[in-house]
């Protein structure tokens, strides 16, 4: 069973973004980028699963601009087998990253596709979602836990309230949450290893996709500013403001 | 044309999400016909559409029935949205795991995009929502047909629950997908307030220690107030508080009145989940502990004295 998992190119979790002053977007020249943090961990489960016996290739794939190949390479390091670049320099949004994967899927047949339940710059929590339903597939979002026997994904999520088990039939699509394993470093030598796997480059045209854009960003302003408050130097005086001054309890 | 709200439910209950979804669409619905439409897909959830019926502002109630409903599953749940969509100018999902779930399937089966988190409504296709952690706010414009949104409940007051009379209407449920099913659940039974509409939080940070001190900690003072519980996701991942108390940019999102946040350093990505919080109080040790940053009341004590005093002083 091959198991293709989509990463993303993101700025690294520890940036803070800070927005343009003409108000275009935020300002991502010369920021760390790194792997969305989920996709890490969706990589991670496909390597645990190859491990197991159960997959036999792991596919990376990013969609985006020539530099998603670092992103690929340490997934590479982390245990794909071999990666595709989508390169494209639109603004890739979910329905058309989508569409994308979705191609990718008819081409290659995979078992499974494991995405990231959300990527951290854009927050938006669809690909995985979307890609499920171009390719009319089952869906388990936000798992927790996977397990494969006889064709079939048992896949807890976590859920509002809680967790929840569903079992699907494979192929399917899995978007990984925070606590389905805790991802590994990549160690020099698969470092070094990653740089000889291949990495294949097409464009959407090749794949028949069009990226243009649905939305469109309109401007990108800063969020209001908490104003800082005061320090307190002790309980009593907590409480005292609490119930005096913010009337909250 | 008319804005559908898809219901939130748990066949017995209508969640406190659809309220705010309902408003949100109520602003929509000013560009648009001026009515607002809920779909309710559920198995014998009939108390959950005498609760839709009486939201005000509230035209339509739609009920489907069916055990395909009974667990919310987004095959099914978006086949059977699918089959009336075309009638909607917007379809509007409350941002919660359920509505994050199934408003994409629905949006790429539409061939459309989906906006997530929506915060704003500024006019009928342009929208306000946060990215990056919230650090930044844009501003979209949608060149679909139909915009199928997810609401961020924290952006929009709670629709008042009664005085409305909608009518009621019941239509035929679409088949249920044979490729996924469901197999079972562990919800806690918690007799707290939702954590996303409570009024106050107490939230609990790495510092706690174990599951045993943050329940040992934490709860009086949840008890005292009458208030939700959170943690950080630090707290989460060691096991001292359940999954969903995350609170954070990928936990949840929550604007309470009074925000306590105990041992909790206030990284970007908790601080993305509750800096909308009307008064927020930080204790902590480190003095210089971002969630000073954003605190309204600050206390640098050690939290295993300082939390016990404030129960005995409340
Ligand atoms: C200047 C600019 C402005 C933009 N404005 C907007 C905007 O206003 N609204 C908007 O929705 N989008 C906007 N985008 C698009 C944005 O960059 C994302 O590509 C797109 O929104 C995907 O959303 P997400 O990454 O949050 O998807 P999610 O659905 O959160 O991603 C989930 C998972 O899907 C997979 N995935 C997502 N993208 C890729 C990829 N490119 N390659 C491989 N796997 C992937 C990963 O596994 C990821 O973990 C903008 C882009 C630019 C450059
Ligand atoms: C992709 C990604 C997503 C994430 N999403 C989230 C999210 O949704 N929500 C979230 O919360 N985090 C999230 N995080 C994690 C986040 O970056 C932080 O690691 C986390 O919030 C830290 O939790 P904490 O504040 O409890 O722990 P720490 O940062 O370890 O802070 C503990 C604090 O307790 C204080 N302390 C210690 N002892 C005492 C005492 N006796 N009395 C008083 N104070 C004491 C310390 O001074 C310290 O400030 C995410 C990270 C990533 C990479």
């Amino acid at each position: 069973m091959k198991i293709i998992v989509p990463v993303k190119r993101v700025v690294d979790y520890n940036v803070k973004v800070r927005v343009r002053s003409d108000n275009s977007g935020v300002d991502i020249a010369n920021v760390k980028m790194s792997m969305n943090p989920f996709d890490e961990i969706a990589i991670e489960e496909a390597v645990r699963l190859k491990e197991k016996g159960v997959a036999t290739e792991i596919i990376a794939v990013s969609c985006g601009v020539t530099l998603c190949q670092e992103t690929l390479r340490t997934a590479m390091a982390i245990g794909a087998d071999r990666a595709i670049l989508v390169e494209s320099n639109e603004d890739l949004q979910p329905l058309a990253v989508a569409k994308l994967l979705k191609a990718l899927v008819d081409k290659e047949q995979p078992g499974l596709i494991i995405l990231g339940k959300q990527a951290i710059d854009d927050d938006c929590n669809q690909t995985g979602q979307m890609l499920a339903a171009l390719a009319d597939l089952p869906q388990v979002a936000f798992a927790s836990k996977v397990e494969i026997t006889d064709g079939k994904a048992s896949v807890t999520r976590e859920v509002d309230g809680g967790l929840e088990t569903l079992l699907v039939t494979l192929p399917a699509v899995i978007t990984a949450d925070l606590r389905l394993n805790e991802p590994r470093y990549a160690t020099l030598p698969n470092i070094m290893k990653a740089k000889k796997k291949p990495l294949e480059i097409v464009k959407p045209e090749d794949l028949g996709v069009d990226v243009s854009p649905r939305l469109k960003t309109i401007k990108v302003s800063e969020p209001p500013k908490r104003s800082a408050g005061i320090m307190v130097p002790d309980v009593a005086t907590l409480v005292a403001k609490l119930k005096n001054e913010a009337k909250v309890i | 044309m008319t804005v559908l709200v898809i219901a939130e439910h748990d066949n017995v209950s209508l969640k406190s999400a659809t309220l705010n979804v309902v408003m949100a669409a109520t602003q929509t619905s000013k560009f648009t016909d001026g009515l607002v439409h809920v779909l309710i897909m559920g198995h014998k959830a009939e108390s959950v559409v005498l609760a839709a019926a009486q939201i005000t502002g509230v035209a339509k109630v739609i009920y489907v029935d069916g055990t395909q409903f009974a667990h919310g599953l987004a095959e099914n749940v978006a086949a059977q949205v699918l089959t009336i969509a075309g009638q909607y100018s917007h379809v509007m999902f409350p941002s919660t795991a359920s509505g994050k779930n199934v408003a994409p399937r629905l949006a790429a089966k539409l061939d459309v995009a989906q906006i997530s988190d929506v915060t704003k409504i500024e006019s009928s296709d342009t929208f306000e929502r946060p990215i990056y952690a919230g650090n930044a706010i844009a501003t979209v414009q949608s060149t679909d047909a139909i915009k199928v949104l997810t609401v961020r409940t924290t952006g929009f007051d709670a629709a008042i629950a009664t005085g409305g009379a909608a009518t009621v209407d019941s239509v035929a449920a679409v088949a249920g997908s044979r490729n996924t099913t469901f197999v079972g659940s562990e919800i806690a039974r918690n007799d707290r307030p939702e954590l996303t509409a409570a009024k106050v939080i107490v939230s609990g940070g790495r510092a706690l220690g174990s599951n045993e001190k943050f329940m040992e900690i934490m709860t009086p003072l949840a008890d005292k107030l009458a208030a939700a519980m959170g943690a950080s996701r630090a707290a989460v991942d060691a096991g001292y508080a359940p999954n969903d108390w995350q609170v954070g940019q990928t936990g949840k999102i929550v604007a309470p009145q009074l925000y306590i946040a105990v041992g909790i350093s206030g990284a970007i990505q908790h601080l993305a989940g509750m800096k909308d919080s009307k008064v927020i109080v930080a204790i902590n040790m480190d003095a210089d502990a971002p969630i000073f940053s954003v605190a309204d009341y600050g206390l640098v004590a050690d939290l295993f004295v300082a939390v016990p005093e404030l129960v005995s002083a409340l």
